[in-house]
């Protein structure tokens, strides 16, 4: 099995490449938590869409269904609790810079 | 093809106006139109079930989820709003040359991907694959949800006074 149809694909896999890139840029310069979080997301967009192209150029939309399904599942409880811990660090420190977050305990 | 090309310039034009945007708000509808094309696409190969709940879960709940953390803040002033503008336009304006020149990159050197997969087994049904084949991710997602479901307990109690 390889990834033979995948030339015919090329400009999806640059599509997917750019809008990795756009989210790692975006965490890397971004000082506010909700942006972090924002381009994290931008992230996993592009890991699902690459993962359903994979799945569809090897003939097992299938399985490739089954592991997005998880992908999002954690995804989803991954945000859930990373917006608590958003909220609960705005509520001690009255701001969401990760700049500000030098105090903490421990 | 065209529809897929469409579809892909415009999800690159929804994630740079994501990332570009300067009120949070914006930028969480940026994010929710990037599911939503995304979800079109994973539809267009063949993806059905993934596309429902990529657009259920990530455009909405999501978003949602987003929008609440943002409530919880403080809106900025004018003033503030004003600076934070200057800022950001110093810091991103790198973003879209940056993107430009990888993907002129990627275009004229483009990468070989005729590598070798491993075997898996070829079952279409993605139920029979849910239920059957990878139940194990399925007690994995239950203990994740629950993990979850705890944490978010633990992180929304009031404190004692």
């Amino acid at each position: 099995m390889n990834l033979a149809g995948a030339q015919t694909f090329w400009y999806f896999y640059i599509a997917i490449m750019l809008l990795f890139v756009m989210g790692a840029y975006y965490i890397i310069a971004s000082f506010n938590l909700i942006r972090v979080l924002i381009g994290l997301e931008l992230l996993i967009k592009a890991v699902t869409l690459l993962s359903i192209l994979t799945g569809y150029l090897t003939h097992n939309e299938g399985l490739a269904q089954a592991l997005v399904i998880t992908l999002i599942v954690i995804e989803v409880v991954i945000m859930v609790v990373a917006g608590g811990i958003v909220v609960c660090i705005y509520r001690n420190n009255k701001s969401l810079d990760t700049r500000k977050l030098k105090e903490l305990k421990g | 093809m065209a529809l897929n090309l469409i579809l892909l310039v415009l999800l690159l034009v929804a994630g740079i106006w994501t990332v570009l945007t300067t009120r949070l708000v914006r930028s969480v509808v940026g994010l929710a139109l990037v599911s939503a094309v995304v979800s079109i696409l994973i539809f267009r190969l063949n993806s059905p079930l993934a596309a429902a709940f990529e657009l259920s879960v990530c455009a909405g709940l999501i978003s949602v989820i987003f929008v609440t953390t943002i409530s919880f803040t403080q809106r900025l002033t004018a003033e503030r709003l004003e600076e934070r503008r200057k800022e950001r336009l110093g810091k991103y304006w790198y973003l879209p040359v940056i993107l430009i020149i990888f993907g002129i990159l990627l275009v004229v050197f483009k990468p070989k991907l005729d590598f070798p997969l491993p075997q898996v087994p070829s079952e279409q049904d993605t139920r029979n694959i849910i239920w059957h084949m990878r139940h194990v991710d399925l007690l994995g997602q239950i203990l994740i949800i629950l993990a979850g479901v705890f944490g978010v307990v633990i992180l929304f109690k009031e404190p004692k006074k």
